[in-house]
Parts: structure tokens; sequence; C-alpha cells
């Protein structure tokens, strides 16, 4: 099997190159498995799954933080798991079980840990932009030099709160790094349908917001562009644009028939540029790992999704009396 | 007549609208590719007919997420003399254009002294029941209800939809048109020719004695069930569904309650300033010497709506509730 290089910035060990396969791992798996967990009926709702995007994540929490901060959209299992909430507490709030990180309030799309500082799975389409320069805010207030990472796709690029916020973000110096997940698609639009931009990162030129296109399939070259941006915001010298180049494998959501791309150019993706793959082909390539040691990370990753999925489903249904609860302080 | 499913009448009236007259043109996200069911063939939701090949994309106009935007541009499109049906998929993203849909299209006549028309008809489905979490589930017609100038319809089978959204596209004012998803798969017998429904005309689903029952969007056929059941224990019910919220025709429910003395009013909003509230005050202003027994409502309370299956289950009226309701305002 031909190895593929890693770039040479990256110095990258053993240690590192496992624990990315781990993680990437661990969110494919997870996603599978409430694939599966939705199409027995026991998730109900919309469920976005992210896989094919893993490498954004798990690269860029690499380059993280105790008190970093970050915050996404509806797809957001992948962020969660990748910040260290537990599988368990995720796929319960899929079920809608009183173990679930909102207590089954929530659902798939709205997740929060404060512990993690993880600030929550958000439903409508690029309003979690501006709540994201408000965490940045906070901190620069504080005086701590603690980044967020505001996560957004192609489609709510186009949202008009997002320039609002790019504008005021830099006016402020705010320490954000604004991820836009171009998975090129929005639903059934394709980026070529709503926009005419060439890059998406551009746009923050006009506001003087430095920015990159990055290979979003490559956890190694999204590592390196996030720790650029990283050491960008905590020398304080304002936002940071990273557009990852990545793709979503599955439907937006579980309904979806999938007219608007065709079946070849999902396989192509699939087959040339798969994150986790490029990763195991890293690791066996150049002899660091064998297969044996790969297949005991499965086995691993495979035991931890098993058990998310029993916890799930054995996990009480929250009291009829919850109704009434959290509705103010 | 024909059979179809509310959505697909709402379908069949776009397509009607369009063929009709030049100056409609369809503006929304996806509306393209159809993802919503009521553009084109390629979702069991639509009935039939795909409209960019029939079309073109010059009036099925595709929009980036943008709905303060997509809003904007249909106002300013309607000043200048076309009519555009505004496709904002779920009523939760109305709110991102709520500048445009207050200050602009429904001061715009007013303020300018009457020169100004704004013909655009803005759809947008109430998924409610469906746990789709918080930020999804709205059902804010009654919000809307509020703001002087625009017209709230909310229709509750698939021959009023057709026909209200025939008169809603031919309507000089901005128009809001809420669908309740529960109600999109719902059956109804069409008339094959085309027709139109006027606003503010109440229709009386269910003729009855003892007790006034208005039905609001989703809750109509819930209402009609609860009378059924009721008129087993002898309690005749007459079944009000206003279809459109404003203009109101509260004429209508008067006449009823007169009769009856009784009233319950079923609707999947929220209680506080809900369209039940507003005919709970009319009634208790012009019915009052009628009235034999307090007004009741059945309505969503004032709260955030939870993802999980088994809460939001306790949050809408259902048949069960409303049939309560009437046997308290009976006696029984
Ligand atoms: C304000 C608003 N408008 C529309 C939607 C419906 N919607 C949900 S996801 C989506 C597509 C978003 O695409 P993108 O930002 O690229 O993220 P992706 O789903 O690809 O991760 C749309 C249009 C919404 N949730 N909120
Ligand atoms: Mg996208």
């Amino acid at each position: 099997m031909a190895a593929k290089k890693a770039p040479e910035k990256s110095n990258v060990s053993k240690e590192e190159l496992l624990k990315f396969y781990r993680e990437m791992l661990l969110i494919r798996r997870f996603e599978e498995k409430a694939g599966q967990l939705y199409g027995m009926g026991l998730i109900g709702g919309f469920c976005h799954l992210y896989i094919g995007q893993e490498a954004v994540v798990v690269g860029l929490e690499a380059t993280t933080k105790d008190g970093d901060k970050r915050i996404t959209s509806y797809r957001d299992h992948g962020h969660m798991l990748a910040c260290g909430m537990d599988a368990k507490g995720v796929m319960a709030e899929l079920t809608g079980r009183e173990g679930g990180y909102s207590k089954g309030k929530g659902g798939s799309m709205h997740m929060f840990s404060r512990e993690k500082h993880f600030y929550g799975g958000h439903g409508i389409v690029g309003a979690q932009v501006p709540l994201g320069a408000g965490l940045a805010l906070a901190d620069k207030y504080k005086g701590n030099d603690n980044v967020t990472f505001a996560y957004f796709g192609d489609g709510a690029a186009n949202q008009g709160q997002v320039y609002e916020t790019y504008n005021m973000a830099e006016l402020w110096a705010l320490p954000v790094i604004f991820v836009i997940e171009n998975n090129h698609y929005a639903m059934g639009t394709s980026q070529a349908r709503s926009t005419k931009s060439e890059t998406l990162f551009g746009r923050g030129l006009a506001y003087g917001i430095p920015g990159e296109q990055v290979d979003g399939m490559d956890v190694l070259a999204v590592k390196a562009a996030g720790e650029k941006a990283v050491a960008h915001c905590r020398a304080g010298k304002g936002p940071y644009i990273l557009e990852m180049m990545t793709y979503r494998y599955r439907g937006h959501s579980m309904s979806d028939p999938a007219k608007y791309r065709t079946r070849e150019e999902v396989q192509k993706m699939k087959d040339e540029k798969d994150a986790i793959e490029h990763v195991r082909d890293l690791l066996i390539g150049s002899g660091l790992s064998s297969e044996e040691d790969l297949k005991a990370i499965d086995r691993e990753i495979k035991d931890i999704v098993n058990e998310s999925a029993e916890f799930a489903k054995a996990s009480p249904e929250p009291a009829l009396s919850e109704l009434w609860t959290d509705i103010y302080a | 007549m024909s059979v179809m499913t509310y959505i697909g009448a709402i379908g069949a009236a776009q397509r009607e609208a369009m063929q009709a007259d030049p100056r409609v043109i369809i503006i929304g996200e996806d509306v393209e590719a159809n993802v919503y069911g009521t553009t084109g063939e390629s979702k069991q939701r639509a009935e039939s007919g795909d409209f960019v090949q029939a079309f073109g994309k010059m009036r099925i106009r595709n929009t980036p997420i943008s709905e303060e935007a997509m809003v904007g541009a249909a106002i300013g499109a309607a000043m200048t003399g076309l009519r555009p049906i505004v496709d904002l998929s779920y009523s939760s993203f109305l709110y991102m254009a709520m500048d445009q849909f207050v200050n602009q299209a429904a001061k715009n006549r007013y303020m300018f002294g009457g020169q100004s028309r704004i013909p655009v008809v803005f759809r947008s489905a109430m998924f409610y029941g469906l746990n789709t979490g918080a930020h999804h589930s709205d059902r804010p017609y009654s919000m809307f209800m509020t703001i002087p100038g625009l017209k709230i319809l909310t229709p509750a089978s698939a021959a009023d939809a057709k026909g209200l959204m025939r008169s809603a596209v031919e309507s000089d004012d901005p128009v809001l048109i809420f669908e309740a998803v529960p109600l999109w798969g719902q059956k109804e017998e069409v008339p094959d020719e085309e027709y139109r429904i006027p606003f503010g005309k109440a229709r009386i689903r269910r003729e009855g004695t003892d007790v006034t029952v208005v039905g609001i969007s989703g809750s109509v056929p819930l209402a009609l069930q609860a009378a059924e059941t009721m008129a087993e224990r002898g309690v005749s019910c007459e079944v009000i569904d206003p279809r459109t919220l404003v203009p109101l025709d509260s004429a209508a429910i008067l006449e009823s309650v007169k009769k009856t003395g009784r009233l319950v009013i079923a609707e999947p909003a929220h209680r506080t300033c809900g369209a039940a509230a507003e005919i709970s005050a009319l009634m208790a202003e012009r019915a009052f010497p009628w009235l034999k027994a307090p007004i009741v409502r059945v309505t969503a309370a004032n709260m955030q709506i939870p993802f999980s299956p088994v809460l939001e289950r306790q949050m809408y009226p259902t048949r069960d509730k409303i049939a309560d309701a009437i046997a308290k305002v009976a006696g029984h």
C-alpha cells in the first residue's frame, strides 16, 4: 500500500497519529451507530451525521488548551466527542433520555457542556456565529488568552449576521476562529448555486480578517492551520478564518433523497480523500503500526460505541414533570 | 372533484397561480431541488410537475440561506409589480427576517399614504409534535397577528389551503400563510376547477347547538374528533374554523355563540396573546349576555418546546383535551 506523505511542517509522532486515528474513528463509528438507532426508531426528529468531516474537529481540537471554547451548528456530534464529552451522554440525548447532555430536552441538535466549554449545537443556520464572538469577548474582557472556535457551514456563510460579526470581531480584535466547514452543500444547494465567491474565507479579507483554505480531509493540515490561527488569536491579533474543505458522506439529515449529487462524486471522495484511511495509511505505510495494532483500536472504539448505545437505550425517559422545569431561572 | 393532500394542494395552487400570471415568481431556499416538496416531483410530498422545468429558473429562484435578504428583495420586487411567493420553509425561520416583515412589509403601504402595494405571499410551515426540537417547532402565527398590515392565514384542510393560497397571491397586501405540518399528508376532495376562498370568511365544519368549538390550524381536525366523541355523550358541538385570523370572521363566531352560549377555542400556539386569547376577548366583549359558562382555551403552554417525544406529547391540544374542555363548559 502506497503511503501518502504527511506535510513536512507537522513533525507528527506515532502517538499523535494514533490519537487522531482513534478520535476520528470514534466519531465515525458513533455516527454509524446513531444512524442505525435512527433506523430502528430509537431516535426521532432530526439527526445530522458528521461522517466524512471528522478530520476538521479532530485536527482543531489538537490545538486547544484548557478553557478554549467551541460552538457549532446542529451537525454537532463530532464536535462534542472531539472535545471530550462522553459518548454515552451524547447518544442518550439523541434518544431523548434523562441521561442525555440536555436531559432529553435538546435532542441531536441542542447539547451543551459547560465543563467542556461546548456552548451548543444550534439549529438556526448562522446564529451561532455572533454567539461565538460573544464567547470570545468575555475571554478578552477577563484578560486570559483563551480562544473560541465558531464553526459554521458553507450555507451558513450566506447569512448576513456572519458579516456583521466579522466586522465587529475584527474591530474589537476578538480571539475567535471562524471555522467554515465547507462540505460543498447546504442541504440540496451546492456552493456553486449559492454564491459566485470563489472562496468563503476570502470574504473576511474585506473586514481585515486573515484566513486561508485548508484541506479539511487531512487532519495534519488541519492541525497545522489551526496552530497558526490559534497563535494569531492568543497573541491578541484578533479573529482568523479557516475555510475547511471537507465533505459529508451521508445525507443532509436522515431523510435525504440526494438528487443533488451523484453517487460517483461521493464514492470518489471516499476512495481518494478519506481522512481516516489517510492516517491509517500513514501509520501502516511508514511501519509505525501494524494492522493488528489498529484492529485493537477498532475493537476498543466499538466497545465505547456499543456501550453508549446500551446506555442510551437503558437511560429512563425524562419524568413528565420535567416539561415544566428550566423555563426560567 | 379530485382527492389531494394538503401539501399537494399548496403545490397545485402555486402551479395554477404561476400559469395564470407571469408576475408570480417563487423565491426560497432549495426550491430548485424541491427539498421542501412543493416545487417539483422528486419527493413524495409533491403531487406532480417539476416547477423548474415548467417555469424556468427566472421564476423559480433558489436563494442562498439569507432570509432577511430574500424577504426584503421580495418586498422590493412587489413594490414594482411582481407578485412573489416566498417559501421560508420552517416558521421558526421567519424571525431571521423580522425587520423586513414588521417594519417594511407591514408599514410600507400606510406610511407612504397608500401609494405602495406589497403583494407578496410568505409561506412557512409549522413543524410541531414531530420532535424537531426548540429551534424548529414554532407556531408563531399569533405573534404576527399583532402586526397591523399583515394578513394571516392558517388553513386546516387541502381544499382551504388551495383556495386561500390563490386569494393570497391575488391580494395586494402582504400575506403570511402558516401551514400545519401535521396536516400536510391529510387528504380532502378538492374541486377540479380553479377557485378562490375569500379572506375573513369562516368555515362551519360541523353544525351544532350546545357548544361552539373554534379550532385553529392543526387543532381543527382534533376539534372535529372531539365533537364526535361528545356527540356520543349527547353534547352537540358546532365546530368553526376561522381559516384566516387577520381578517377574522368574528361575526360567524358571535353568531354561533349567541346560539350555543358556550365557547371552547383550541389552537397549537402559545397561550399568552394567542389567537384563542384574542377570540376570547372579542367574545367576552360582544357575546357576554349570551354566555352561559366561562370561555375555555385549549392551547400550548407558554414555554419552549422539548425534544423528548414523551415530553413533547404533553404540549399541544389533543382530541381528549378538547373533549374535556367541551364537557367542562357543557357542565358534564
Ligand atoms: C435560519 C435558517 N434557515 C434555514 C434553515 C434550514 N437549514 C437547516 S440546515 C441548512 C443547510 C445548512 O448548510 P451548511 O451551513 O452548509 O451546513 P451543513 O448542513 O452542510 O453542515 C438549512 C438551509 C435553518 N435551520 N435555519
Ligand atoms: Mg454545507
